[in-house]
């Protein structure tokens, strides 16, 4: 059995170096591609998106079917090849023909479409498209190319290559893809410092956050002398909006277990970790498989293919704490302490994990190294824009038509991804703005949606690539609130050991909760009090951002100073006027009774907490607006729809 | 139950200070949360202070220190299920259930927590029972999830 991995192994170096293997071997190894299959596979998009949109039922329908029809068929589940609005996913290979993918196959709908496709017709299901034909595959007429579907058209996929298309559990379909070339080709023809010296040419920056450059990073790590050098993979994806990590780990597995390899080897690190959060359990299952089929195939433990270099990677679950992202408190959490930074210097790449020389990396970052050996770093070099190389993975999500994860290239502009690739904003609203980077990011407006996506121009309009979240935004979202939402987040994930970030994060979020609500008493100081806290928001921003020690504290204020920039009139309404224009804004809802349908049963005067509501028995019954505290319980308990709110 | 939190430390033998978070994990996976017992055994075997290990659990979102419920709903708080109306769907479940966040109801059966992000913002608003999703719910549909828990249950 071991002779015929390395079999595997040996043979797809060689097809990669375009030296000649049999014949053999390659049927062999396109079997395992499944490019030639001799019965029909059926591929079901069951990561976790997958899954919340019933694709466990899709998968248990199909083999359902299969055994009532006595088909003999693979049933594949795989990645989510990115396109969440249309899954679940499902597609089919028949022998000798492409493969073809169908959109929204919900259980009910597998019937009739297996018995279509299975009978030679081609069925009524709608057509995502057909991927690219491989050679003897006959195509399906009139059925699109896959590569043309709008969502895909302008994507260029590294990250994402093999997501959604390779069985994520399979470390054989992996490597008869060219997986596991690179780092096996990094062994043999890099030194350590070359190796970051490739990297740092190809010009890849973190995609965690800060984007600092990669192989420069590294060589920190190698200059600094060491018995012992860790590397840790931070897959906690605690940015609220993004979740391109997961999706590359339930897809695609083996691509980051191989650029931790390769990255654990630029730094000479023989223990490396994966810190994942606990919410992901399904990506945390493939890696474990992942994990031991790596070792079965030798690619880790030690003396690894006779270089006599060990590396062993095990998981760590997070346990739910934001402020884990940031590299030392992440390394403190690994440590089982609370999970709170502390200064820098000295740099985790000096001294970080059990005091030890640690680099940490993101997975996306991680993910792009395969590609970039194979490649060479002038060919990922020369895509991007002049300071950012290479793609990026967004996750597309909010009030846009099209959700899901695209890979595009550094540059693209935002009203490309938006317009072109996610379709638009949903049900013909109005565009509002783009949330980026999450609660470390900021808003971007109608007028900035033609900047090019870089590290630079985001920061510039007072975004951030971050982890690569964009929520879209309509008409009907309310900024104000939007920034409440991201303070109460950060206020309630302030780790609290620095004062600014602890104290200044919760009352930027009472000055917020208090222009959100109608004062309760027009004749004291509370109206002037409220003016005054949003004269002082601004400033209590820039402080926290100044004073802070870590980079939570330090981007804390930016979903407050980002909307303020660009929608003080939201904030001008709800504090002058009480209103917000979006009706988000519960408290400052007026509500009033139509006396046409008041049968005067006076449940609601029961029901008001502030007896706001006046009438006698049997006649339509009034609110007093200046008593009224806008819960709109009156608006619940009336039977007869005669609350209206405004 | 101290049975159990045996059978796990006995995976760690000579554990260090840094084993603490899994082995926490590892009880709350069998037992559902983090017991009085449980921790103590747990600092018993590790050779730290119950008062430690309260600190260090405290401070992560995951810990319970309570009996959840038979079916423990959690519920997505992350921006793209905030745009698309999760608050209402918190809201709504509160009442529908008649229990905070954090909280387990009376007949032990349905206890909630808020979460930051699942990670399935393509479907938001989303929740997730006992690891079963749920996508784009809505105050109509969160009622037909719950009755159909419950109907399990008759």
């Amino acid at each position: 059995m071991i002779a015929d991995k390395t079999y595997l192994i040996e043979n797809t170096l060689k097809v990669s170096e375009r030296s000649k293997v049999s014949p053999e071997t390659e049927r062999k190894l396109r079997y395992i591609r499944r490019e030639e299959n001799l019965k029909p596979v059926i591929f079901v998009g069951a990561g976790t998106c997958g899954l919340g949109a019933g694709a466990a039922e899709t998968i248990a329908k199909t083999k359902e079917w299969l055994q009532i029809n006595q088909v003999d068929a693979d049933v594949v589940p795989v990645g989510c090849i990115g396109l969440c609005s249309s899954e679940p996913l499902l597609d089919v290979k028949l022998p000798g023909k492409k493969r073809i993918s169908f959109e929204k196959v919900t259980g009910d709908k597998v019937e009739s479409l297996l018995s279509q496709i299975f009978a030679g017709q081609m069925p009524e299901q709608p057509v995502l498209g057909q991927f690219e034909a491989q050679e003897g595959q006959e195509p399906w007429p009139g059925v699109n190319d896959i590569n043309k579907h709008p969502f895909f058209k302008p994507q260029v996929r590294i990250v994402l290559e093999n997501c959604g298309i390779i069985d994520p559990v399979s470390i054989e379909e992996y490597i008869a893809r060219g997986g596991y070339k690179a780092y096996l080709n990094t062994l043999k023809v890099f030194t350590r410092s070359e190796l970051c010296d490739f990297v740092e040419k190809s010009g890849l920056r973190g995609r965690g956050g800060g984007g600092f450059p990669t192989g420069k990073k590294w060589k920190f790590a190698l200059a600094t002398e060491a018995d012992q050098k860790y590397l840790i993979c931070n897959a906690d994806e605690g940015d609220p909006g993004a979740f391109m990590d997961r999706a590359v780990i339930e897809g695609d597995p083996h691509r980051l277990l191989e650029g931790m390899m390769i990255a654990a080897y630029a730094i000479g690190a023989t223990k490396a970790y994966i810190y994942i959060r606990a919410e992901y359990p399904l990506a945390i299952e493939r890696l474990v498989i992942a994990i031991e089929k790596a070792k079965e195939y030798g690619l880790l433990g030690k003396n690894i293919f006779g270089t006599g270099i060990n590396l062993d990677i095990v998981i760590k679950k997070g346990a739910g704490a934001f402020v884990c992202g940031e590299e030392t408190a992440l390394i403190h959490s690994i440590e089982g302490k609370r999970g709170m930074p502390r200064p820098r210097p000295p740099f985790p790449a000096v001294s970080g994990l059990f005091g030890k020389p640690t680099i940490i990396n993101n997975v996306e970052t991680l993910a792009n190294l395969p590609t970039i050996i194979n490649k060479g770093a002038d060919w990922f070099a020369a895509m991007g824009t002049s300071t950012s190389k290479g793609t990026k993975v967004f996750a597309l999500s909010g009030k846009i038509a099209t959700t899901g994860l695209v890979e595009i290239p550094m540059g693209t502009s935002i009203r490309d991804i938006i317009y072109k690739i996610g379709g638009g904003i949903a049900g013909g609203k109005r565009f509002k703005a783009v949330q980026m980077g999450g609660p470390s990011g900021g808003c971007v407006t109608e007028a900035n949606l033609d900047i090019p996506v870089d590290y630079e121009s985001l920061i510039n309009v007072g975004a951030m690539m971050g982890s690569g979240g964009m929520v879209v935004m309509d008409e009907d979202t309310c900024m104000v609130d939007v920034a409440k939402f991201f303070m109460d987040f950060i206020q309630r994930e302030s780790c609290g050991k620095c004062i600014p970030c602890r104290e200044g994060t919760r009352r930027m979020l009472e000055i917020l909760e208090s222009i959100t609500t109608k004062p309760k008493n027009r004749e004291t100081h509370e109206p002037l009090a409220r003016f005054k806290g949003v004269m002082q928001l601004e400033q209590l921003g820039r402080v926290i951002k100044d004073t802070s020690l870590c980079g939570l504290g330090q981007t804390a204020p930016n979903p407050v100073l980002s909307t303020l920039q660009w929608f003080r009139e939201e904030y001008e309404e709800h504090v002058f006027d009480k209103k917000c224009r979006a009706g988000v804004c519960q408290n400052l809802r007026e509500y009033s009774i139509d006396v046409e349908k008041c049968t005067g049963c006076t449940v609601c005067a029961k029901k008001c907490p502030t007896n706001a509501i006046i009438g006698s028995r049997k006649s339509p019954h009034y609110i007093i607006p200046d008593k009224c505290i806008s819960c709109g319980a009156c608006m619940e308990a009336c039977n007869f729809d005669a609350v209206k709110a405004s | 139950m101290s049975e159990v939190v045996k059978e796990i430390l006995k995976q760690y033998p000579d554990a260090g200070h840094d084993s603490l978070i899994p082995i926490l994990q590892q009880v709350q996976d069998k037992i559902g949360y983090l017991s009085e017992e449980s921790v103590i055994e747990v600092g018993k075997h590790l050779n730290m202070p119950a008062s430690k290990i309260f600190g260090v659990a405290t401070f992560y979102n995951q810990f319970r220190f309570t009996q959840p419920g038979k079916y423990h709903i959690q519920i997505c708080r992350g921006t793209a299920c905030h745009v698309l109306g999760s608050a209402t769907v918190l809201e709504e479940l509160e009442k529908l259930l008649k229990i905070k966040s954090g909280q387990t109801s009376r007949d032990k059966m349905f206890s909630m927590e808020v979460v930051a992000c699942i990670g399935a913002c393509g479907l938001a608003p989303v929740i997730s029972i006992n690891g079963e999703f749920h996508a784009k719910v809505t105050t109509e549909s969160l009622k037909n999830i719950i009755e159909n828990y419950r109907n399990r249950e008759a």
